[in-house]
């Protein structure tokens, strides 16, 4: 859905730049697809009218910008104004000048609480604080039992009482005083908005313990009602900040924007996985892209930018541009990639690349890595430079000495090959069936790389230049679909 | 999997040059761009829902009877035949706002559009609606002669989904039939316990492991209890698990082929879902559906505000028929579907 939204809005008529100007009309058309777009991403619909006016008057009358087609120009624009909503009055977290520092979390049923709470636990213990877990969900069977389990596995004390919940949390919080501890996160039992029964008692909680920081935990995959939830929960117990949880579904948690929208307090925290460590401040770039769908390609470039070592990868790819690619290029290549982190990770942060592919991804293990690099460096220096030599007894060679079989030599090879060739043709200017991601992620990188430096390097505009004429509209491109259109089979299971 | 490693290898080249060409190039300050000022708070009155504020209803039931809101408003403004704008223009809030979503609102609309509304808006559009709700809904109990019925239950985390069996056991245990919980969800913290109090609650047995224990073997073992009890079904529980994770969702697969093996034999599988989410439901739907063979839908936390009107998008588009609607705490509060009134709630936004 949304990787047609950035399709269609780059498709948006070349002629509109000749007129230098987004017309009244371009921009009706162009806002139509964001609308969808942002509708499709469960951002509620009051928040989206909201935000498409604030992005047409973002737009309206702005000279058209040279490097950067219009649709290009509104994406630019959606992708700003998302970032400024969900960016703009950031929260830092400062501390009780007498402690404890008391955290409440509330939230609808199921929106991952107590996980969310025993998350921030650790994170507050990772910043150097003591904290205690106060479990005042008496509600869910076993929530108690629960946190304790979370507890132990993250080294936090646990406080809980078979009492009422306004009496825990008071007695959590005296406890922590007597222990010294500094920061005090209360779990409270989830609850519905409109159950005002419970939602007097997290008032009262939270009148009793009167939080520095009170917590809105809301699940990413929440639609339309998110507004309300967030509404009843903000009139009720005056929210802080937002944590937004189950980022590591697929969703576009068009909920952040609609909650953000409405209650006008910042996300502080994201939840990205099932495991305690999954838990980090939240980015509203990244956000702001994972709702439009483009991937993440400023994270993508600074974490490249990080940990990719400057001269292999300019060796190389000036290389690649030369078409004189070696498969020794390649091996360390994918070393860089290694570098920087795991493959499904990177996955999550490119634009265009399909579902299948990026679950695909998520399965490979290291394993699957090194089988690829032990088969490279089975091969000579001279097999590496020129893998036209490796004929069937060298590649018999090849699968025993990397310990794995011929025909996964062959893939290896034949797939290669097939890479060697499309990148040749693209730095030629050349048109290679080029299917789904690899286009995209080019004028997505040179939209990213604009705002940088506003011009585009020449080098570099060749290449995109290349590698968008490369892009069919369709994917039923050439031969090398398999390969690059998302298509993938995912790995057999080992 | 080689293929990833090229593509990806690709793609970071790619990445590659335009980092290397950026840090050739000297910098360049961007020029200002014309900001939109933006509202702190850009929508006060975001949802006006007027039933929601008025009254605070806390069962579904309550809810129907108060049918009135922007159906209301569709009503007022209906005039047979060809609609206006306006009119289509309320139609498309009312559905959006109740999760449908934008593909299958888009075709109500069309069809608005094309067929009009003889016999009034309203009407035509419960009738509409009606139809993509087209499934059975029966709810099966009875396995082969010899072997103990099983229901699955499947979901994402934070559903409902160990509730749900819950409440659906002391339901069969109400009716007079012998139960058996087996506590697959070895992932969640405490998520046994949960369904053993849930087990003592309802007088049925219940069958766990170990934290992290192999799902599939507390699986067999309530089987084997089952069997030998001569129980009439076994409720099993499964741990919550992304609906975009491979191997979580072999793991499920493998889960249902236990179950499915003599004694047991897999009669429902129910996707737990909840009526707050959004567009991923169709998502979640399709990956589980494809995993482990859904058969129905529970809809839970239809008691909130939120119309859980994802399912039609579902039915529509998947054909998955819903089955349960939890409307409320109360262990009598999951019923049975009925469609007739889901769409009267759905347009009573």
């Amino acid at each position: 859905m949304f990787d047609a939204l950035t399709e269609r809005l780059e498709r948006l008529s070349s002629s509109l730049r000749s007129r230098g100007r987004l017309s009244e009309a371009d921009l009706d058309e162009a806002l139509g697809d964001v609308r969808s777009a942002l509708l499709e991403a469960d951002v509620e619909l009051g928040v989206v009218r909201a935000f498409l006016d604030a992005v047409r008057t973002r737009l309206d009358g702005e000279v058209v910008n040279q490097s950067l087609t219009p649709g290009q120009q509104v994406i630019k624009a959606v992708h700003e104004q998302l970032v400024e909503v969900l960016g703009s009055t950031p929260l830092k977290i400062t501390y009780a000048s007498r402690p404890p520092t008391v955290v409440l979390l509330a939230g609808l049923q199921g929106a991952g609480k107590t996980t969310t709470a025993a998350k921030l636990a650790s994170w507050f213990k990772q910043q150097g604080r003591q904290p205690l877990l106060v479990a005042a969900d008496l509600q869910r069977p076993a929530a108690v039992e629960q946190l304790r389990v979370l507890g132990s596995q993250i080294g936090v004390d646990v406080f809980s009482h078979a009492s009422d919940p306004v009496d825990v949390a008071r007695r959590g919080v005296e406890e922590a005083t007597r222990l010294g501890r500094d920061v005090v996160i209360i779990d409270t039992a989830g609850r519905l908005s409109i159950d005002e029964p419970l939602m007097r008692e997290v008032r009262s909680i939270s009148d009793a313990t009167s939080p520095q920081y009170t917590f809105l935990v809301i699940d990413s995959v929440t639609g339309q009602d998110a507004v309300a939830t967030a509404r009843t929960f903000h009139e009720t117990l005056e929210l802080s900040g937002i944590i937004v949880t189950k980022l590591d579904y697929d969703a576009r948690g068009g909920a952040v924007l609609s909650v953000r929208g409405v209650v006008g307090r910042p996300v502080v925290f994201a939840s990205t996985g099932e495991k305690l460590s999954d838990f980090d401040l939240f980015y509203p770039e990244r956000m702001a892209s994972r709702i439009l769908g483009m991937g993440d390609v400023l994270s993508l470039i600074e974490q490249a930018e990080r940990t990719m070592d400057r001269e292999v990868v300019a060796e190389s790819a000036s290389r690649l541009m030369s078409g004189t690619f070696t498969l020794d290029d390649f091996m360390a290549q994918l070393n860089q990639v290694r570098k920087m982190g795991s493959l499904g990770g990177l996955m999550k942060l490119m634009p265009g690349v399909t579902k299948e592919m990026r679950s695909a991804a998520a399965n490979v293990d290291d394993g699957e890595l090194n089988r690829v690099e032990a088969i490279i460096r089975s091969m000579t220096p001279h097999e590496r430079r020129d893998p036209q030599i490796i004929d069937g007894s060298r590649r018999t060679r090849i699968a025993r000495g990397s310990g794995t079989t011929v025909n996964a030599v062959n893939q290896l090879l034949k797939q290669f090959t097939e890479m060697r060739k499309m990148m040749r043709q693209m730095a030629g200017g050349g048109t290679p069936a080029l299917p789904g991601g690899m286009g995209r992620m080019a004028s997505l990188a040179a939209r990213a790389n604009a705002q940088r430096s506003e011009t585009m390097p020449e080098g570099f505009e060749a290449l995109a230049a290349g590698m968008k004429s490369a892009t069919p509209p369709t994917r039923s491109g050439g031969k090398s679909k398999k390969k690059k259109g998302g298509r993938v089979t995912p790995p057999k299971q080992r | 999997m080689i293929v990833l490693v090229l593509v990806l290898g690709a793609l970071v080249l790619v990445g590659a040059v335009i980092i290397v060409r950026a840090r050739r190039r000297p910098r360049r300050p961007a020029p200002a761009v014309a900001r939109a000022p933006m509202p702190e708070v850009l929508v006060t009155q975001a949802t006006p829902r007027p039933t929601i504020d008025q009254v605070a209803p806390t069962s579904f039931a309550d809810r129907l009877s108060t049918s009135r809101g922007v159906f209301e408003r569709v009503r007022a403004v209906t005039s047979a035949g060809v609609l206006s704008a306006e009119q289509l223009g309320l139609v498309e809030e009312v559905l959006l706002r109740s999760d449908v979503g934008v593909a299958t609102t888009n075709e109500v609309l069309e069809q608005l559009k094309n067929d009009g509304a003889v016999d009034g808006l309203a009407l035509t559009l419960r009738r509409l609606l009606l139809s993509y709700l087209g499934s059975s809904r029966t709810a099966h109990t009875q396995a082969e002669a010899g072997r103990v019925a099983v229901w699955l239950f499947v979901g994402v985390n934070g559903v409902g989904k160990t509730t749900s069996i819950g409440k659906l056991a002391h339901r069969f245990v109400s009716e007079g039939q012998s139960v058996v919980l087996a506590a697959g969800d070895t992932f969640r913290a405490a998520a046994a316990d949960q369904l053993e109090q849930w087990a003592i609650k309802t007088g049925s047995d219940v069958v766990r492991s170990s934290e992290g224990a192999d799902p599939g073997s507390v699986v067999h073992d309530a089987l084997g209890r089952a069997s030998a009890r001569g129980a009439d079904i076994v409720l099993a529980d499964t741990a919550g698990r992304r609906a975009n994770s491979t191997n979580l969702l072999d793991e499920l697969a493998k889960v249902r082929r236990v179950a499915d093996r003599a004694p047991g034999q897999v009669v429902e599988t129910l996707l737990v879902l909840d009526a707050t989410t959004g567009q991923n439901a169709v998502s979640q739907a399709r990956e589980f559906l494809a995993a482990a063979s859904v058969t129905g839908i529970i809809l839970t936390k239809l008691d909130g505000t939120a119309r859980g009107g994802i399912v039609v998008a579902i039915e529509r588009e998947l054909g998955i028929p819903v089955k349960f609607v939890g409307v409320g705490e109360g262990v009598e509060d999951l019923v049975a579907f009925d469609p007739e009134a889901f769409v009267a709630s759905l347009l009573d936004a």
